[in-house]
């Protein structure tokens, strides 16, 4: 059966591309081709004028002058501004529709937040400026720990890391700090089949060697399984909570109080804090660190691949080593900054730097605003309704399409499917792909690993309950096309700006730059 | 609460779809006593747009902004002028609120731009390969030391003197997990960087020699003395770059024979913003491709046979290799690295050029006023647009005294090297092309006074 989809394409209509009369263009209509900078650029063209009043003579450089301007072709103003304007269309993004990738969380990024990170306050400040110029970003910083521990329940938060990875990497060297400090060397950090692939690359960094800890039926860590493996030789374990399940680790603090009674530490991957904050501090749950990925649970944009920013909030245990720099309030009430002249004083137990400066000053103003406008009561709602928007999708859907652990109870903030029960041949990657025809981003596909053909949706709590409806008919649809053996599903997209992608072409044979003016 | 489209009525709606009769006991995976009573202690209720723009407004006043005041700051971090075309366009919603291109059929507008970005920061570095970026230069710097690690099987470093001093900190701190071992001491107050130290340092278990450019005092290193003799030794000449506007006048550190090229993209496109978010660049030879950390695009055809782009190579990374991984960064800063690219389109390679030589300029300009100052000696014989100058007393005292004469006047050594009393007269000034006539004179009656 080749059931006509929501938008009235059949697969005899062939591919958008092949169906109509070919354009002397190459455009169509709205859909627009867009060369490289390179092929619409001329040497010499610039689009600023530099004004060289003040140009002196070639200065006494000498030898280390360099022989040839870079092979750049600019491009005037104008052309600059429909270059970059006409790429954008062929992107997908939050403003255009759901993004319902599962532990990505993209939701909507308020336009406030937006504006206030370009105050030139904020946006116009140097990091190396006089701290008595810069009281009021200084403060900025103090008042976004401050929620952040307070919403956590932890004792300290290092502000400087630069996304949730790097985030998770502090964690766990605040770890092998503590575990120094006490002089011990222990080797084990245990890890859920389940986690982020960032967890275990994070742990071998800093030189562990990583035993994978099976999950239950019902999707959770399995604590007998975990309590067996631990002893002396274990420095921690690495948990995501609500885990990538889209489930509550119910044993938590089980598994915490476990792993504090043979001297190790417990460090949540905190990319799903969305589903709890307001609702669950995971400071009570006994967690010595969490990274906090503030473009996912507070909205900063995720513009295409970062920047992000990763705050870890710390216990009582872990704090005194986390690294510098960080803001202090003083009896006198102002906040000054901790670093390297006020340490040793200070903070002398800190297992170094992370970065140069203060960490992600831009992502922190508009995570203050996001954190201010929705307030306690607003936050509460967020975990709410993220947590309602999933069980609503996984509810909708589960006649459809299999929900491996939606007989065990409710979700958190995201529903899991997988693959099972589609046609012979079909497989999550058709589904997701028909999803770009339908008009929405598909969800995150084959992860969580422990799900076989993983679809793991999460619509956020500033999806509309309409926008909802619209997107669960559509994968009904896609769901009884796969069952039903459509095969126009399995050349999907037809109507996306690109088909499928070469992936294999391109990293077999790797083509990184361009290389068209070549000899 | 204007984010959140759902009305009770939907709310009741739902729950009876999902058959629970509050929402809460949605939430009963939670056991009891990790529930949070009430709401968060201390946080107020939601708050209009105009409440909390009027809340963050007063604070921003309370910093002194770079635009208000003669400026003279770098050390890492520079001012130019964006043209206001480029944050028009990383504002545009298709750009700002984009996911990783996962899904390359919907985001061939990332990935274009990403594959144009490699291109020019290759091309600028000198090298044949980008990567779509990293966090910022530091923590490129890092990862630049242990893709060096990997590449030569050795697990030692030199690092010049004059790497920023925040960027050895963010490599001893990961050293002192990883075991390797990070040759290192702070500069000395000369004219030149210590070329011969550097290459005595290199010897048959060294992974790399990491050399920044122009240095932190504003140095110029000869980068193919070095790259010589670290080759010699079977080692990789790394090059750091904090001001890649500095590349539009000094020859790229690719051609002079550097293997890996890293940076600091910030001083194009993404401005000062107190110290992040920035742009982590990072270049190398093409033979090292699969050792480099991050992610890569490139370029290849759809099922139509159109050119596309996608990311590539990916089975160096986390998400495919978990613990065997070259990294475990993931997401990166790609907003900052099309605030990058645009800017450098509108400039172009000549555009680059002349920019650099305004700001070489004003610098020349700046350094001969300050000669001038009573008591001031400036230290550098080549510079770019950043040269360090001694004053007769402790430049933090400066740097303060300035600030409240409204004149930030530049960075003092003493704060970057608190450990070295030796450096503490010095004072780092940076120009360019925003630079006024006006400024430095302000700058110079500034110190005038400060020293009187």
């Amino acid at each position: 059966m080749n059931a006509p989809n929501a938008s009235g394409w059949r697969p005899e209509m062939g591919s958008a591309q092949g169906s109509a009369q070919a354009t002397a263009s190459g455009d169509r209509a709205l859909m627009l081709e867009e060369p490289l900078i390179f092929e619409l650029g001329r040497p010499g063209t610039c689009g600023v004028d530099i004004d060289d009043a003040a140009l002196e003579p070639l200065p006494a450089l000498g030898r280390f002058l360099r022989k040839d301007a870079p092979a750049l072709p600019g491009l005037s103003e104008p052309e600059t501004v429909r270059h970059y304007t006409r790429l954008s269309r062929q992107n997908y993004a939050i403003d255009l529709g759901p993004f319902p990738l599962g532990s990505c969380t993209m939701k909507h990024n308020p336009r406030l937040n937006e504006k206030v990170a370009r105050l030139p306050g904020f946006a116009d400040v140097h990091p190396l400026a006089p701290q008595q110029t810069v009281e009021g970003a200084l403060e900025v910083i103090n008042q976004l720990s401050h929620w952040l521990i307070e919403l956590t329940g932890m004792h300290g938060v290092a502000m400087s890391p630069k996304a949730g990875a790097h985030g998770e990497l502090c964690g766990v060297l605040c770890i092998k700090a503590a575990l120094e400090a006490r002089g011990e060397d222990r080797k084990v950090m245990l890890v859920p089949e389940s986690a982020h692939g960032t967890n275990p690359a994070t742990a071998a960094f800093a030189g562990f060697s990583i035993e994978n800890i099976p999950a239950t039926a019902d999707g959770r860590v399995d604590l007998a399984a975990l309590e067996a493996r631990l002893g002396p030789d274990v420095a921690g374990v690495m948990i995501t909570n609500p885990n990538t399940c889209g489930l509550f680790e119910r044993d938590m603090k089980k598994i915490a109080d476990a792993v504090h009674a043979v001297g190790g530490y417990v460090y949540c991957d905190g990319a799903n804090f969305n589903a709890i904050v307001g609702k669950v501090r995971p400071g009570d749950l006994g967690i010595d660190a969490m990274h906090i990925n503030l473009h996912k649970t507070f909205s900063t944009p995720h513009g295409g691949g970062g920047p992000g920013s990763g705050p870890v909030v710390l216990s009582e245990a872990l704090s005194p080593f986390g690294p510098l720099p960080f803001t202090t309030r003083t009896a006198d009430g102002s906040v000054r900054l901790v670093e390297e002249e006020n340490a040793v004083a200070e903070h002398p137990q800190a297992f170094g730097r992370m970065a140069a400066f203060h960490g992600q000053m831009g992502m922190f103003t508009r995570a203050l605003a996001y954190i201010l406008s929705h307030g306690a009561d607003g936050l509460k709602q967020v975990a709410e309704d993220a947590v309602l928007n999933a069980n609503y999708v996984l509810r909708s859907l589960e006649a459809d399409l299999d929900a491996p652990f939606g007989h065990a109870g409710s979700c958190m903030h995201e529903a899991l499917f997988s693959d099972a029960g589609l046609a012979e041949g079909f497989s999550t990657l058709d589904i997701a792909k028909g999803l770009i025809d339908e008009g929405f981003h598909p969800m995150t596909v084959y992860f969580p690993l422990v799900v076989h053909g993983a679809m793991l949706v999460e619509p956020t709590e500033t999806e509309s309950k309409a926008g909802l409806d619209r997107f669960i008919g559509s994968l009904r649809s896609l769901a009884q096309r796969a069952k039903a053996g459509d095969e126009s599903l399995k050349s999907a997209p037809h109507f996306a700006p690109r088909r499928r992608l070469d992936e294999t072409q391109a990293a077999r044979k790797p083509v990184l730059a361009w290389k068209g003016d070549a000899a | 609460m204007r984010y959140l489209p759902l009305t009770p009525a939907d709310r009741a709606e739902m729950l009876g779809v999902i058959g629970a009769a509050t929402v809460d006991d949605l939430f009963v995976d939670v056991p009891a006593e990790a529930r949070l009573p009430g709401t968060i202690p201390g946080l107020p209720n939601h708050a209009s747009e105009m409440a909390v723009e009027r809340h963050m407004t007063a604070l921003a006043a309370r910093n002194v902004s770079a635009g208000s005041a003669p400026f003279f700051l770098g050390a890492g971090a520079y001012r130019h002028h964006v043209p206001a075309s480029v944050d028009h366009l990383i504002q545009r919603g298709e750009f700002l609120t984009a996911y990783t291109p996962y899904q390359p059929e919907i985001a061939q507008g990332t990935l274009q731009v990403l594959f144009e970005f490699q291109t020019q920061v290759a091309r600028l570095f000198g090298v044949e390969v980008a990567n779509a970026s990293m966090y910022d230069g530091s923590t490129a710097a890092w990862e630049a030391v242990a893709m060096a690690t990997r590449v030569t099987k050795r697990k030692k470093a030199v690092l010049c003197s004059g790497l920023h001093p925040h960027y050895v900190s963010t490599i001893r701190t990961m050293a002192r997990f990883t075991g390797d071992v990070i040759e290192w001491a702070s500069p000395r107050l000369e004219a030149e960087p210590d070329t011969a130290g550097v290459i005595a340092a290199i010897d048959g278990e060294t992974a790399c020699v990491m050399v920044q450019y122009p240095d932190i005092l504003g140095r110029v290193t000869d980068l193919a003395a070095i790259a010589e003799a670290a080759h010699a030794a079977g080692a990789l000449l790394v090059a750091v770059v904090t001001e890649p506007v500095a590349l539009g006048l000094l020859e790229a550190p690719g051609n002079l024979g550097a293997d890996i090229v890293v940076g600091e993209g910030q001083s194009l496109g993404v401005g000062l913003q107190f110290g992040g978010p920035y742009l982590g660049l990072f270049g190398c030879r093409e033979k090292f491709v699969r050792q480099m950390p991050g992610r890569l695009c490139g370029e290849t055809v759809d099922a139509e046979g159109r050119r596309g782009y996608v990311l590539t190579l990916s089975t160096r990374e986390q998400h495919i290799r978990r613990e065997k991984a070259t990294s475990n960064i993931c997401t990166n800063a790609g907003l900052c690295a099309l605030a990058f690219s645009i800017h450098m389109t509108l400039l172009g390679g000549e555009g680059l050029a002349k920019l650099a030589r305004v700001n070489h300029s004003r610098a020349r300009q700046t350094a001969e006023r300050l000669a001038r100052v009573p008591g001031v000696k400036v230290l550098n014989s080549a510079y770019f647009n950043e040269f360090t100058v001694i004053l007769p007393k402790d430049a933090r005292d400066a740097v303060r005294a300035m600030a409240d004469r409204k004149v930030l006047g530049g960075v003092s050594l003493g704060r970057l090297y608190p450990d070295a009393p030796e450096l503490s007269g010095g004072l780092l000034v940076t120009a360019s092309e925003l630079t006024t006539d006006e400024d430095i004179e302000a700058l110079a009656a500034a110190l005038e006074g400060v020293l009187a």
